[in-house]
């Protein structure tokens, strides 16, 4: 059975707390952070087990590689917390459960992965995925089930990721380029964290959309925009790659505003708080984001998780930013999509 | 050449008259259960004296008579069980008028759900008509004299509540007004404060008349309507969930299903609810509301508002709603039974239940889907199967599922909604002996020959 590996002593010796300290959810100083933490370590009772909203942030604010948000996930599991309520979790288990639905196209050694999100296998088109888009897997077979993390169910990742890996591997590919930044976060962050063995080379999409902007370099027309980054939970699963959303920002001339809720301080996108049943939360957070994205100014609201997008796009269209995932940015960069002058339609149905 | 086409070729025209087979097939069947039986004439007609004269002369010969809309009730109620003259009201069409200051229209007997609602979204964005969950074909006379429901079911009831005035011919011929419009030129109340005639038409199936025109309360629309869907794995709950939704006031339609596949539905129950507003702070406002209504069952863990993506909502918020199309043609064929009585809401676990259990033993695929009606005074529970024509065991199994389905509901209190043939014999085994004795009064004394729609509410 696969076990996380957490050294409590890690915590034990920490000088900062900084998991449960900088956490925007919870306010506590740093001795309730470190108490709490122990007490989670222990096995005990916590109102942070309660009150977690599952961001992932603790998992960068700890600078000394344990997992903290992985242990909570764990803990709450073992205690039968849930975080959502039975009939939404069961829901999601069964949503992405592998049914034999797949799609599998021309893999080569290196492949994409759409994850189980039709969207990203549209958005995989022109002469960014030139070469690239035939070799491609998408599917619950494929899925990488971060999300269960979500639902305080790591019993489901255990049972499932080792499978996903296993299908991903018997198709010969040796590098996979992650679509979704979860399914990369799954495999660098999770799996290892799990002791389950990852065979191939998972390459984040940020990466390979940097690479082949640097290819097509001469086509790039810089865009002259200020956007802001919608920075998804799945990003704290893969610091070492988060420096690429300003490289190809920079890249194509698009100027990343500064603004209070960006980098380590970024806000959830608020749905999954939302399913979580802390629907006021949810609201507060939505609303704090996008104030802070228009006093900013800026005129873009960048996406990288489909469903982060999926989450905002009305509300900030409404408050008059564009929403649009950085891969159509980049397809924007190049002429492969029109610059949006009139904001995208995201009016509820009349 | 009969002397009773000739009549009826004099009365709507040749190219409106027909006994060709090719069209006698269609008007034998609708797309349910029941078994065929062909007419012997069809005939649309286009106004109100020409109905008046089919039905006169088809008195003075004894022929039956079959009014029809869409036909589309999928429990035969428009076939012809004992042949005669099938009435297809859909040339008559017409949107008399609307008073808007009075949020009401006046149509014509053939007019169909579709055609209303484009007309109001055409000429007046303000206001809506509760439309049936059925294709937009359907006409809205036959949905009233049926007793449908519409989406707007839970705000104000049955359809056929909304009704603000009939003009109906009387299977003897005699052009008859019922409300307010039987002595004002205004069709804004179907009864009160007179004597309430419309209870001689509204739920007859076509036995006691046909509607040539009608009244239809509109009601306001606003301008934005979102959807929201509350989860929850517990069917016992689903009263008490509808009881504190009702409470709110707040939503206008609510809808409960259930179904086993796709996996991602199984074992839940599934209430959506819709929710309206002209400013995003009127819908939000109500959306709190909604969500508070239920933090009883969602601090519990024992239900939870799933997140409806963008991509899902047109699905839910369409209307009428297409999906239902979907499952109808699962196990294709072109077969699709459905039968909704109408019971308390406290029953919905039971019956719940009961069509799952109902489906397995006959291994069918169903859906199992409920409206409220009113603020929880009732819900319609469909019994609803898909069935491959083509498989006649298939079709032998449904029958028996949908017989114990109805039986049960029936045994638990309810009632019918559209019955078929036999669930009118089953609800008259179990009425009050008056009650019948009454039905009777009425039907011999409106239809002294039988012609109207005969084999349909056959009080013995």
């Amino acid at each position: 059975m696969y076990r996380l590996k957490f050294d409590e002593n890690v915590c034990v010796t920490c000088p900062t707390s900084d998991c449960l300290f900088k956490c925007q959810y919870i306010d506590v100083d740093r001795d309730t952070a470190h108490n709490e933490m122990m007490k989670i370590i222990k096995g005990e009772g916590s109102f942070v087990l309660r009150d977690c909203v599952t961001c992932y942030a603790c998992e960068e604010y700890c600078k000394r590689g344990n997992h903290p948000f992985y242990l909570i996930t764990e803990r709450r599991e073992e205690k039968g917390m849930l975080t959502a309520s039975r009939a939404i979790t069961n829901q999601w288990i069964n949503m992405c459960a592998p049914q034999g639905k797949y799609r599998v196209g021309e893999v080569k050694e290196k492949a994409l992965s759409c994850c189980f999100i039709g969207e990203l296998r549209q958005m995989a088109r022109g002469k960014l995925f030139e070469g690239i888009r035939s070799s491609y897997v998408l599917g619950a077979e494929f899925f990488c089930e971060v999300v269960y993390l979500h639902f305080a169910k790591t019993s489901i990742i255990k049972e499932r990721l080792p499978k996903v890996i296993e299908n991903i591997s018997q198709l010969g590919i040796k590098q996979l380029i992650c679509m979704h930044d979860e399914c990369y976060g799954s495999f660098t962050s999770l799996a290892p964290a799990f002791g389950i063995e990852v065979p191939f080379e998972p390459i984040h999409y940020l990466e390979y959309l940097y690479d082949r902007l640097q290819e097509l370099k001469s086509e790039i027309k810089p865009l002259n925009i200020k956007v802001a980054y919608q920075r998804p939970c799945s990003s704290r699963l893969s610091l070492d790659k988060y420096h690429f959303v300003g490289d190809i920002l920079a890249l194509i001339g698009a100027e990343l505003v500064e603004r209070e809720y960006q980098g380590e301080n970024a806000l959830c996108c608020g749905e999954i708080i939302r399913m979580t049943d802390r629907d006021e939360v949810a609201n507060d957070v939505q609303k704090r984001n996008i104030d802070d994205m228009v006093e900013s100014g800026a005129e873009y609201c960048v996406f990288n998780c489909p469903y982060c997008q999926m989450a905002l796009s009305e509300k900030v269209s409404k408050r008059g930013i564009k929403p649009i995932h950085i891969i159509d940015l980049c397809k924007m960069a190049i002429g492969e999509k029109k610059i949006n002058k009139g904001g995208e339609k995201n009016e509820r149905y009349l | 050449m009969s002397d009773i086409y000739k009549s009826l070729v004099e009365i709507a025209g040749e190219g409106h008259v027909s006994t060709q087979t090719e069209e006698l097939y269609f008007y034998a069947r609708d797309p349910g259960l029941m078994p065929t039986h062909k007419p012997d004439y069809v005939v649309a007609p286009k106004t109100t004296e020409e109905v008046q004269k089919i039905v006169k002369l088809a008195n003075k010969e004894k022929i039956p008579i079959v009014p029809m809309g869409a036909g589309m009730a999928l429990t035969g109620l428009i076939i012809p069980l004992k042949g005669g003259i099938v009435i297809d009201m859909k040339r008559m069409r017409k949107i008399v008028g609307v008073n808007e200051k009075a949020r009401h229209a006046i149509v014509e007997g053939g007019t169909s759900q579709g055609a209303l609602k484009a007309y109001l979204e055409r000429n007046y964005p303000n206001l809506r008509h509760s439309i049936p969950d059925a294709p937009p074909t359907v006409t809205i006379a036959a949905n009233v004299a049926i007793h449908g429901q519409g989406r707007l079911a839970q705000q104000y009831g049955f359809n056929s509540d909304m009704v603000s005035g009939l003009e109906v011919v009387l299977p003897t011929g005699e052009l008859c007004k019922i409300g307010s419009c039987s002595m004002s030129p205004d069709w804004f109340s179907k009864g009160p404060t007179l004597p309430d005639l419309s209870g001689l038409f509204l739920g007859w199936l076509g036995t006691t008349g046909i509607i040539t025109k009608l009244g239809l309360k509109l009601y306001p629309k606003k301008r934005m309507r979102d959807v929201e869907i509350f989860v929850t794995d517990r069917e016992d709950l689903v009263p008490d969930i509808l009881f504190n939704l009702t409470h709110t006031e707040m939503v206008e339609d609510i809808n409960i299903w259930f179904q086993a596949k796709p996996i991602m539905f199984t074992g839940n129950h599934h209430i959506t609810l819709y929710i309206t507003g002209d400013r995003d702070e009127e819908l939000e406002f109500k959306r709190k509301m909604v969500w508070d209504s239920l933090k009883e069952f969602r601090d519990r863990k024992d239900g939870g508002f799933m997140w409806v993506l963008p991509a899902m909502k047109p699905t839910f918020l369409d209307m009428p709603q297409k999906s239902i199309t979907t499952f109808a043609d699962v196990k294709k064929g072109g077969g699709f039974e459905y039968s909704g009585p109408i019971v308390l809401i406290e029953k919905y676990p039971m019956l719940a239940r009961n069509l799952e259990e109902v489906a397995n033993k006959y291994k069918l695929a169903y859906s199992g889907m409920a409206r409220v009606i009113g603020r929880g005074h009732a819900m319609m529970f469909a019994i609803a199967f898909t069935f491959n024509r083509a498989d006649p065991n298939m079709m032998e199994r449904v029958k028996k599922a949908g017989h114990e389905g109805i039986t049960f509901a029936f045994d638990h209190g309810g009632i019918p909604w559209k019955p078929t043939v036999e669930e009118q014999k089953m609800a008259m085994e179990r009425m009050d002996p008056n009650t019948l004795k009454l039905m009777k009064m009425v039907k011999e004394n409106l239809d002294p020959n039988g012609i109207m729609n005969p084999g349909n509410w056959e009080v013995n």
